[in-house]
């Protein structure tokens, strides 16, 4: 599997990472030859094969419906890179 | 062309827990803003979800009520995209596996026709905080104390024809979420919420039309005219020779129009995979069957019920069950008044709704209480006071201006019901008026108004009306 | 000489009133200010706080209210939330980043009164096998400062093996633990997936990620283990399962005891000398009374495929949150808000990190889901498999931790995939949520070879006494490079 530039554009759009444009070129390769690393597991039928998503074949535990947290914003935003009056500011989301 | 107008509804439906889905912060509504945001809610570096026994319980009590299959393995998974009030990037909810799955619910329309609606899903997911766009100097900010409420997202299938068949499907889930205890239905601060995808195709075809989806309309009426008018723009575009796109549009409800949102033009990829900190939900059937045990009585039989207990007609039983808040405030006006059910029901369909819908608020704010009603109807029945004064004393107690009794003594006292009293009246007005009593003798009928007026004006409108005719009747009869 | 005790020795020593821990405390942060310019295995040293808890501890125990770890320094790796100390994993994304709050395993350590040194140095977000990738700088292999000390808990191994502090707290998603502790000469245990808390733990691949004890011996790490294990109400993948006092069996004997050697983890790649070191170690086990069975783990060729899969697809989501809104890095003056989301992430995160976010970004969107994920998924199975069906016939898996010994700094950070590939042998493991240990068993070269020992899900007791009774026989576990004598 071989990426090109625009591959990498895309993708990197889609986690939103600036990329410069100098390095396009060099992810398209490392991301293509990892890619082609995965391509192994081609070689390996897995029909019927059961996916595992989990390490433990164990099921969710349930918490009780109870509130146990106290305000702590003061704490929390110490550490915001900017807020005003309780808020985090980010820039003009248009909808 | 005949055109077919086909609509699916998304609802999502805040699940009344005390705390969030995956923390331990309460979802009150209308705290400042941040001070519910624990750090499982900002996605703090390292944090984990935990799931809330209750929110599994309410989605199941909702797939049980709606006959639908309650997952036995149900599986979180994460929904990938970068926006400020997703704080994680991803927002957890349920895919491949959600939590309940095909069930349907019948639809009563207004010429009273059943239909029966089609639930493809309902799953559960957390919802996202709010974006304020005040001015601040050009940015927005971010509240994210909603961030982490539980919501049931109820998907229908494209079953419905007609904005009004659609509006009766969301009623109906909004009354039924509300008996199940699971939402508090409160569309003014988005607790019950709904997307419509709506689209059109020639009457008598197969295939369906290419769907817009309209976000976020929070009110019945909003509804009926989102869909009304986006079918409209369809049928225009398409007869005009144009294309429907497939996109998401908003709804303008000061223009009356829906618009495409272009900030959500670009094809979302979501990534969507099983959320690896959180395990398959497991419910057997001895759980299952310990909901279904808590269940309580659901409209249809309730509405029944009502019919059967109270000998009401079915079309009144319907409206009084309609929502959980009316049944129960009649059931409890019932209980607490000699009056009979009929007058109750005539009460809370009349007066008490026109003033609820004037105002727009919810009978679970009435200002005037089931007992207040139940208090003021025993006044009625026990002729206190005259039906007439009722309404004023019912707008009395509606401005907060005292109990009932206050009301009526500041009203000048209840009714005249003394006999002695009202026949000295009587005797007054007729002695007062000789050549009446003479001309009505000698048989002229329509005198006995006037009598009737003058012992009323001689009580200050107080005496009771019944007693009065009859009394005036024998005396004038001589 | 307090630096070359064991974790044990020096809890003995405080018991016995020999030593204290402010006397401990300030000779470990007295190494750290001699040697970890050279070294760069610490971010953050907190020398306040660790001398404040160090008093606290000797009050706790003069009132007769010390256990085992009171008073005992140690390093957390960096990738662990301490209250209100800086924490960044090793990234330029959280350098200013000062956790709000206590991950569950420090908040353990705290209570069982461990005394916190500082936090260590490690691949950024614990992506990568060389330490190489932090935004700290590399860190240096106190063996030969040339060489890495492996990743991604290098800092934490480094400054173990230098004697700058007696143990440290790592965490192991593809051999993280195992593999450093390998290249530097100590012991590094993995526990079984869920045994110990993730809560606090900046996470990297939540279904691999595992924190262990990183130390000079088998019995350093058992006495650590039992303060950082056990059920987390906060983490729904913690295991609900009682904590056994990991230093019981300690010294139960090895007789019968049947040792799986996988062919697959002696074959093409697999470096002579180290190969060499490991057979030795294993003749030594066969002279303990151990019977060595060969046995087949068939799909390992697909392990690190497999990893290079579920590792970045869940990294890709993991770390979205880092967006410069609430905490973090944001970038100056953002001209709108995608803006803003690009460059902060641009500028802070890594090339790796960069690289296997978009990796995984790939393999989860539309189109490419069935073909990546799930079958990767699939494959997992298969590779799980293969241990069950393992230890249906042994009761422990060895051969070594990593193919070789440590390479130079530079050597390989150009290549990713064949840095990728010195995890190998570890990877399989995570995959499985296996406990393994890696031991110091030798050299090669001049440099630590470590043996990687692999047991049962929850059999983290027998993981230890048999690398305990290893120790017990040989002595490469107290070896120390001379240069930080």
């Amino acid at each position: 599997m071989s990426l090109g530039p625009d591959d990498v554009k895309n993708i990197a759009h889609l986690a939103r990472l600036n990329i410069d444009e100098s390095d396009i070129e060099s992810y398209a390769e490392s991301l293509s030859s990892i890619l082609d690393l995965v391509e192994q597991m081609n070689t390996v039928d897995t029909t019927d094969v059961l996916p595992m998503a989990h390490p433990m074949d164990v099921s969710q535990r349930l918490r009780a419906d109870e509130v146990l947290e106290e305000n702590q914003r003061e704490h929390f935003q110490k550490i915001a890179p900017k807020t005003e009056d309780g808020l985090y500011l980010v820039p003009k989301v248009i909808e | 062309m005949e055109w077919e107008t086909v609509i699916g509804l998304e609802i999502h439906a805040q699940l009344r827990t005390k705390s969030k889905i995956f923390s331990s912060a309460s979802t009150a509504y209308g705290a400042e803003p941040n001070t519910q945001a624990c750090a499982v809610d900002l996605g703090l570096p390292g944090v984990l979800p935990v799931v809330n026994a209750e929110a599994i319980r309410m989605a199941a009590k909702f797939g049980l009520a709606t006959g639908s299959n309650v997952a036995k393995r149900s599986v979180f998974a994460r929904k990938n995209y970068f926006y400020p009030d997703l704080p994680k990037g991803y927002q957890i909810s349920q895919m491949d596996l959600p939590i309940v799955e095909s069930g349907n619910i019948e639809i009563e329309l207004e010429d009273g026709t059943k239909k029966t609606v089609g639930i493809t899903r309902a799953h559960l997911e957390e919802d996202a905080g709010k974006s304020l766009h005040e001015d601040f100097h050009g940015l927005t900010g971010i509240d994210l104390n909603r961030a982490g409420t539980p919501l049931l997202e109820i998907v229908s299938e494209p079953d419905m024809r007609s904005a009004k068949e659609a509006v009766a499907y969301m009623k109906k889930i909004h009354s039924l979420v509300q008996y199940l205890d699971i939402c508090d239905g409160n569309m003014a601060e988005g607790s019950f919420r709904c997307d419509a995808n709506v689209s059109v195709r020639p009457k008598g075809q197969k295939e369906f039309g290419t769907r817009a989806e309209l976000k976020n309309i929070n009110s019945f009426r909003f509804v009926e005219r989102a869909i009304n008018i986006e079918v409209e723009r369809q049928i225009d575009l398409i007869e005009d020779g144009g294309e429907v796109v497939q996109e998401t549009r908003l709804y303008d409800a000061d223009k009356n129009e829906t618009r495409s949102m272009r900030s959500k033009e670009e094809a979302n990829d979501y990534r969507y995979f099983p959320d690896p900190d959180l395990l398959p939900v497991i419910l057997d059937d001895a759980y299952l069957e310990e909901v279904r045990a808590t269940l309580p009585e659901l409209p249809e039989a309730r509405r029944q019920r009502f019919v059967t207990e109270f000998e009401l007609s079915d079309y009144d039983a319907g409206i009084l069950t309609s929502s959980r808040a009316m049944a129960d405030y009649f059931e409890a006006t019932v209980a607490a008044t000699s009056s009979d059910a009929k007058t109750v029901a005539n009460w809370i369909m009349g007066d008490l709704s026109s003033r609820l819908n004037k105002e727009d608020i919810d009978i679970t704010q009435s200002p005037v209480s089931s007992a207040m009603l139940a208090t003021l109807l025993n006044k009625i029945a026990d002729k206190t006071i005259s039906g007439k004064m009722a309404k004023d004393v019912f707008n009395g107690l509606w401005n907060n201006e005292g109990d009932v009794d206050g009301i009526i003594d500041k009203m000048g006292g209840g009714q005249i019901t003394d006999d002695a009293a009202i026949e000295a009246m009587i005797d007054e007005v007729i002695a007062n008026s000789p050549g009446q009593l003479e001309q009505y003798r000698s048989g002229k009928d329509k005198l006995f108004g006037y009598f009737v007026g003058q012992v009323m004006k001689a009580s200050q409108g107080k005496a009771n009306p019944a007693l009065v005719n009859g009394m005036l009747k024998k005396k004038l009869n001589g | 000489m307090y630096h070359q005790k064991t974790l044990a020795e020096l809890a003995a020593m405080l018991e016995a009133g020999d030593v204290t821990s402010v006397e401990l405390t300030q000779a470990f942060l007295d190494r750290i200010k001699q040697y970890d310019g050279e070294l760069n295995s610490f971010i953050t040293v907190t020398e306040a706080q660790a001398l404040a808890h160090a008093k606290a501890a000797d009050e706790k125990r003069a009132a007769g209210n010390a256990g085992p770890l009171t008073g005992i320094p140690i390093a957390h790796k960096d990738i662990f939330c301490t209250l209100d100390v800086k924490t960044t994993c090793g990234s330029k994304m959280l350098d200013n980043f000062d956790a709000p709050y206590n991950a569950t395993v420090v908040e353990k350590l705290l209570a069982a009164g461990v005394v916190m040194l500082g936090k260590t140095n490690m691949d950024e977000f614990a992506m990568g096998s060389s330490n190489e990738t932090s935004f700290y700088g590399p860190v240096k292999n106190p063996w030969n400062t040339n060489a890495v000390p492996g990743g991604s808990s290098g800092g934490s191994a480094s400054c173990v093996a230098a004697r700058l502090a007696p143990a440290s707290t790592g965490t192991d998603t593809g051999g993280s633990i195992r593999q450093p502790a390998s290249l530097c000469g100590i012991t590094g245990l993995k526990p079984t997936y869920g045994r110990v808390s993730r809560y606090g733990m900046i996470a990297f691949a939540s279904s691999l990620d595992q924190a262990g004890p990183m130390a000079h011996t088998a019995e350093d790490c058992a006495i650590m283990l039992n303060a950082m294990a056990g059920f987390d109400p906060r983490d729904s993948t913690s295991l609900d399962k009682a904590v056994p006092d990991y230093t019981a069996d300690l010294n139960k004997p090895l007789a019968g005891l049947k040792i799986g050697l996988p062919r697959e983890y002696f074959g093409e790649g697999l470096d002579a000398g180290v190969a060499g070191v490991v057979n030795t170690a294993i003749e030594q086990y066969r002279k303990m009374g151990a019977e060595i069975i060969d046995i087949t783990l068939p799909n390992t060729h697909l392990a690190v495929p497999v990893y290079y899969v579920v590792a970045p697809a869940e990294c890709s989501s993991n770390l979205s949150r880092f967006d410069g809104v609430r905490f973090g890095h944001r970038c100056d003056d953002p001209k709108d808000l995608e803006d803003m989301y690009k460059r902060s992430r641009g500028e802070g995160f890594g090339a790796e990190v960069k690289r296997r976010i978009m990796v995984g970004t790939y393999a989860l969107s539309a189109g490419y889901y069935d073909a990546y994920y799930i079958k990767a998924q699939q494959l997992r199975r298969m590779i799980s498999d293969d241990f069950s069906k393992a230890f249906e016939q042994v009761d422990v898996i060895m051969g070594p931790a990593s193919p070789e010994t440590a390479f130079n700094i530079g050597e390989k950070s150009d290549d990713p995939i064949s840095m990728y590939l010195s995890d190998i042998y570890t990877i399989a493991v995570n995959l499985a949520g296996l406990p393994g240990i890696s031991i110091p068993a030798g050299f090669s070269n001049n440099m630590p070879v470590g043996l990687q020992i692999i047991a049962r899900h929850f059999d983290e007791s027998r993981l230890l006494n048999v690398a305990h009774q290893y120790q017990q026989n040989t002595d490469w576990h107290k070896q120390s490079p001379d240069a930080f004598a």
